[in-house]
């Protein structure tokens, strides 16, 4: 039951919140019902860990002449990402307070629909009803980068929809070929998706389609030119979903059941995918290096991460595949994170270009602290969430491939690079005309900033709690690889 | 027990986190009992780990001389199971702490030297506005470092190794205001990052070799694998890059000297005395290992010994007091790894030891002069301050003396260990090292004689502001004095009639190893003088040859701008290393940024991407035309398709 409760509050909120309208009744409803949604995860959570491996399932009829069923539940790589979800948006509705926007109603409830979609995705075991919320996803991404957005917002958009949507496309394709394929009745049920039986040359076609889709969302190199323009062009909540939650359904998605379904595909392409993720590692990392827009520099740094975590889906071995999973709950954390450090910045001083920033450290010590806690994560350093990710996976990597894992490890240097460069460009040296007025945060800013940094701190040291809850799951999905 | 083990990394820990969190609050008073205050308490736990362990260790010596390693190992370990960290099937890294003889002897150094170094900040950095920053960061290193000596297995060591990198990041770029500062900070990361890199792929080949990464599972592992093994030989030469990269060998070492931009007592403690050995100590801890790759060894002990020639080269034209003892430092950390490249692993420790004691002090001593000469660095304008300095000049001729190695001072006996152990494996390569010791007693006293004797040659206002340090500074110094005058007695050999003391307490950690490892040629006493002797007679030519030029003559002083001739301009300039590596490495790699984004991004994928997108529209707009109504074509059309799938069937 909570795992329905799960969807439908958040679109409950979405509703009623339109009718609201105080900008401050609305920001305080859409944070108290997220704070509410995220309490019920938690519950799920406790329930999962306390209760069986029941993976809290509901099932209803919908177009069952068709097979297709409103089946919903978790396991625990769905419980992580619906945490993730619930977890990150109170965060960034909480950090959109700062912007007074116009059309605040439609704002929020765009934000609080989109974390019904997003939790949808997570929560299907039935692939149609699977594809439909990872559509509706689009839509309310669309709008808030569309109406809120910054400059050239419309062509940027356009572009990334036309993008996205056109992998998804692929997906359908496939899917329905699939469906088709299993046993009969047909039905779009997951465990029915896993059986269908499908020859080589079959699987190869369907793996293209979904690689192709989930490749583009990820984005996984040569298919990310949509996302450094849509990150920098949206407004700083629209990239923190893009950023932090929604990427995360391609990677859940190719867990989830590309895996599953193409086992034989997968392990045959798995040294192609893995190269072309490592190419991105490479090339995202070394473009980074010379960005002069922050969060430019931010969107290319994502591409270099997700690459590796892609990179480690296809190793297909448990080590890498766990740290996958973590890796995906730490990254979304950590660019949040970076991507409300720049949105302050950019709020108090009117730019985000690294040149133009410098000192800001001499002003605003607490957001000097914050931001390199943040860093410190999304560069890996132990003991905060990145590491347990990028060693997990690089572990599992070279247990694939040792020279995978050697150029794949790059990152660690080259995230260092980067990274330093630009806390050192706009954070160190003297203050300028620009950055000598701005003030520190105050307490309700520290108040979005703390729950993050339990989390990096928590995950560095005490990862046992998530890897546990991934584990029999991740274990699962390798069983389907001989 | 391990409560207290536990406590020994914890404290710093908590002065950080009060330090951290109440920085602005905090008043200064409470930071000067804070800071040091839980380094002391950390020392005093160490010395109870430490007598405790030698108290089992006595029982061992006294009692089961002939029970089996497997069990006098039992005796002298103790392992301590904090919580578990990573566990995902047969990958399991607990958080777990080792306490042996050699960790014992690390806790010792890093807790007592980072205390006396800790007791001088005080002084140091008065005045300072960053003081409570200073002291958070400085006991968020002793942490770091002590987890690095006490993980019991290498993830552990590896969270305090990136630790303490991260600590000489944000210490070094302490004063942030100083763009060069950070960029020194950076350097250093970055460089330590490159090193890392080779750790955890060495770490990775050890999981997949062993199955464990564990110490003590991985060297009982080891210990029955055949010499020369190819994973053993690759999984020491990926740690061994790990080391090049922390302790500043070459070819990673462009990173030490700049790190001088942070305060001295960072320099003293940092990048002197505690983690830039932390390559060293790793090593020493792998022994096992080690010793099973002859070939890695080699590339060891070559490596060491051209580090060591080359700094204590660069290091004789240098004119900055800092950046002397930084090569110095370089110079030195390159014979503890001579030493454990022929297998002195003993000796390496002991070099390691009284390294910290003397090159502390010297750093220290450094630190008070420039205290005293207002921020002044450059040798050149100074000279004359014995009697102006007095305790710091004293105490400043010890630690040359002591790194000089002069008898009966410390460095004389710790260095002359590894030299004799180089003698019985190579005569030219002991030859390389005692002429780099020879550099080593040159540059000292050039350094010494420059700053104390004959007259001031900075400014009147220098001169009128010159003042001996306040006793919280010079304490520090006269103990560390005094360290590194009889720090020597650790382990006098035999021949002065000594008991070996470091030798019989590390043997356990390196028994496995001695019993696999060629043994080491025994030489006549005979032998012994002679070599002690030939190097010391060296060591009093160079000491003469500094005074005959700085102190008899009037010093001749080249400004920078000034011409040289080309080999002495070409050592001075570094050698260009910096130069050459922002040739081939730093400019490509932008180069190649700009490339890939201006032309692969750009022109390249994206105008695809769009290509392809743009091809889509136009081929709608093509295609509309055919829908021209007529059900006739639509049939047509329909019909050529059946034919062509039925087609593709039979082909297929």
């Amino acid at each position: 039951m909570l795992t329905v409760i799960l969807i439908l509050l958040p679109l409950l909120l979405s509703l009623i919140i339109i009718a609201i309208r105080r900008e401050k009744a609305i920001r305080q409803f859409a944070l108290a019902g997220s704070l509410i949604e995220f309490g019920v995860a938690v519950a799920a959570f406790i329930q999962y860990k306390t209760s069986c491996h029941c993976n809290l399932l509901f099932t209803a009829d919908w177009l069952s002449t068709l097979g297709v069923s409103l089946k919903f539940g978790m396991d625990g790589i769905s419980l992580l990402m619906v945490m993730l979800t619930t977890f990150l948006v109170p965060v960034i509705i909480l950090a959109s307070f700062r912007h007074s926007y116009h059309r605040p109603a439609a704002f929020y409830s765009l934000i609080l629909l989109m974390e019904m979609a997003l939790t949808g995705v997570f929560v299907s075991f039935d692939g149609l009803v699977f594809y439909i919320f990872w559509e509706l996803a689009l839509i309310p991404a669309y709008f808030i980068c569309a109406v809120w957005g910054g400059n050239d917002r419309i062509r940027i958009t356009f572009k990334f929809f036309i993008y996205t949507f056109t992998g998804s496309l692929f997906m359908l394709v496939a899917l329905l070929y699939l469906y088709f394929k299993t046993p009969l009745p047909h039905s779009f049920d997951f465990q029915w998706l896993y059986a269908a039986t499908l020859t080589p040359v079959e699987q190869t076609w369907i793996f293209g389609a979904f690689f192709l889709a989930f490749a583009i969302k990820i984005p996984i190199f040569p298919l990310h030119t949509w996302q450094p323009d849509t990150y920098s062009g949206a407004p700083a909540a629209g990239s923190m979903l893009l950023a932090g939650i929604m990427l995360k359904m391609g990677i859940y998605g190719m867990i989830r059941w590309m895996i599953p379904v193409c086992h034989e595909a997968v392990q045959q392409y798995a040294s192609v995918a893995i190269i072309l993720a490592i190419t991105g590692i490479v090339y995202a990392s070394v473009i980074a290096i010379r960005q002069s827009d922050m969060k430019r520099l931010v969107a290319y740094s994502s591409i270099a991460h997700v690459g590796l975590i892609a990179a480690g889906v296809f190793a297909l071995t448990p080590n890498a595949m766990e740290g996958a999973v973590i890796q995906m709950v730490s990254h979304g954390i950590n660019i949040v994170g970076l991507f409300i450090v720049i949105d302050i910045i950019e709020q108090r001083t009117g730019t985000r270009t690294i040149g133009s920033l410098g000192g800001i450290a001499v002003k605003a010590p607490r957001l000097a602290i914050v931001f390199m806690i943040i860093l410190l994560g999304s560069i890996a350093l132990p003991l905060t969430n990145g590491f347990i990710g990028e060693f997990l996976l690089l572990l599992g990597l070279f247990e694939y491939s040792m020279v995978f894992a050697a150029i794949a490890g790059l990152t660690i240097i080259f995230s260092a690079v980067y990274m330093l460069w630009m806390y050192q460009r706009t954070m160190l040296g003297k203050t300028n005309e620009t950055t000598e007025k701005i003030s520190d945060l105050s307490w309700s800013e520290m108040a979005v900033f703390v729950p993050l940094v339990i989390m990096i701190i928590w995950i560095g040291l005490f990862p046992g709690l998530f890897l546990d809850v991934a584990l029999p799951d991740v274990m699962q999905v390798l069983n389907y690889i001989k | 027990m391990t409560e207290i083990i536990i406590l020994i990394p914890l404290l710093p820990l908590l002065g950080f986190l009060i330090l951290g969190i109440g920085f602005r609050t905090i008043p200064k008073k409470w930071t000067t009992l804070i800071g040091p205050g839980t380094i002391l308490l950390s020392f005093i736990l160490s010395l109870i780990t430490f007598i405790n362990t030698l108290s089992n260790h006595q029982i061992f010596i006294f009692s089961n001389q002939h029970i089996s390693t497997s069990a006098h190992q039992h005796i002298y370990t103790s392992s301590h199971y904090l919580f578990p960290w990573i566990h995902i099937g047969p990958l399991d890294i607990p958080f777990a702490f080792l306490v042996d003889p050699l960790s014992c002897l690390m806790l010792l150094i890093v807790t007592g030297v980072g205390f006396i170094i800790h007791v001088y900040s005080v002084g140091y950095m008065k005045d300072d506005p960053g003081f409570n920053r200073f002291f958070a960061y400085m006991n968020l290193f002793v942490f770091s470092m002590l987890l690095l000596v006490l993980g019991a297995n290498y993830p552990i060591m590896f969270i305090g190794w990136e630790g303490v990198g991260l600590c000489s990041y944000l210490l070094i770029g302490f004063w942030f205001k100083n763009q060069e500062f950070n960029n020194a900070a950076k350097k250093a990361f970055i460089m330590n990052r490159i090193g890392d890199l080779g750790f955890l792929l060495g770490m990775f080949l050890i999981f997949t070799t062993f199955n464990t990464l564990s110490f003590e599972q991985v060297f009982a592992q080891a210990k029955s694998m055949p010499m020369g093994d190819a994973t053993i030989l690759a999984i020491t030469l990926l740690l061994f890059v790990g080391a090049v990269g922390k302790s500043a060998q070459i070819p990673l070492y462009t990173w030490l000297p700049d790190a001088m931009a942070g305060p001295t007592p960072v320099s003293a403690l940092i990048h002197a005395a505690t983690m830039v050995t932390a390559g060293v100590y790793m090593i020493a801890r792998s022994n096992i290992l080690y010793v099973l790759a002859p070939t890695t060894m080699a590339v060891i002990g070559i490596t060491g010994l051209a580090t060591a020639l080359f700094a204590a080269s660069i290091a004789i034209f240098q004119n900055d007091i800092k950046k002397i003892l930084a090569y110095s430092t370089i110079s030195q950390l390159g014979y503890m790894f001579v030493g454990l490249g022929v297998g002195a692993f003993t000796g390496a420790m002991f070099h390691l030891t009284t390294h910290a004691f003397f090159k502390a002090l010297l750093f220290l001593g450094a630190g008070s002069v420039i205290h005293a000469m207002g921020g002044e660095q450059d040798i050149r304008n100074m000279g004359g301050l014995r009697n102006k300095l007095p305790k710091t000049w004293w105490t400043f001729l010890i630690g040359t003396i002591a790194i000089a190695g002069i008898p009966p001072l410390s460095g004389f006996f710790s260095k002359d260990e590894i030299l004799l152990h180089l003698f019985g494996h190579s005569g030219p390569m002991w030859v390389i090292a005692v002429t780099g010791s020879l550099m080593t007693a040159f540059y000292m006293f050039r350094l010494l004689y420059l700053t104390f004797f004959r007259n001031f040659r900075g400014t009147d206002e220098q001169l009128h502001h010159l003042h001996e340090s306040p006793p919280v500074m010079t304490t520090p110094l006269i103990v560390l004095a005094m360290l590194a005058a009889v720090g020597g007695l650790l382990n006098i050999p035999e021949i002065f009639g000594g008991g070996s003391w470091l030798s019989d307490f590390l043997a356990p950690v390196f028994a496995d190893a001695a019993a696999i490892a060629v043994p080491p040629v025994l030489m006549s006493p005979a032998t012994e003088w002679l070599l002690m002797g030939m190097t010391l007679a060296g060591v009093g030519v160079m000491v003469f040859l500094a005074w005959n030029r700085y102190v008899k003559q009037q010093p001749q002083l080249l400004p920078d701008s000034a011409r040289r001739p080309f080999p002495v301009k070409l050592i001075s300039k570094k050698y260009y290393i910096d130069e050459l590596y922002d040739l081939i490495i730093s400019k490509p790699v932008l180069r190649m940024s700009r490339f890939l984004h201006e032309v692969v991004e750009l022109r390249l994928i994206d105008r695809m991407v769009n290509g392809v997108g743009n091809m889509v529209v136009w081929t709608g707009n093509t295609v509309r035309f055919i829908q021209t109504g007529n059900v006739g074509f639509y049939m047509f059309i329909m019909i050529l398709g059946i034919i062509l799938i039925l087609f593709l069937n039979i082909l297929i």
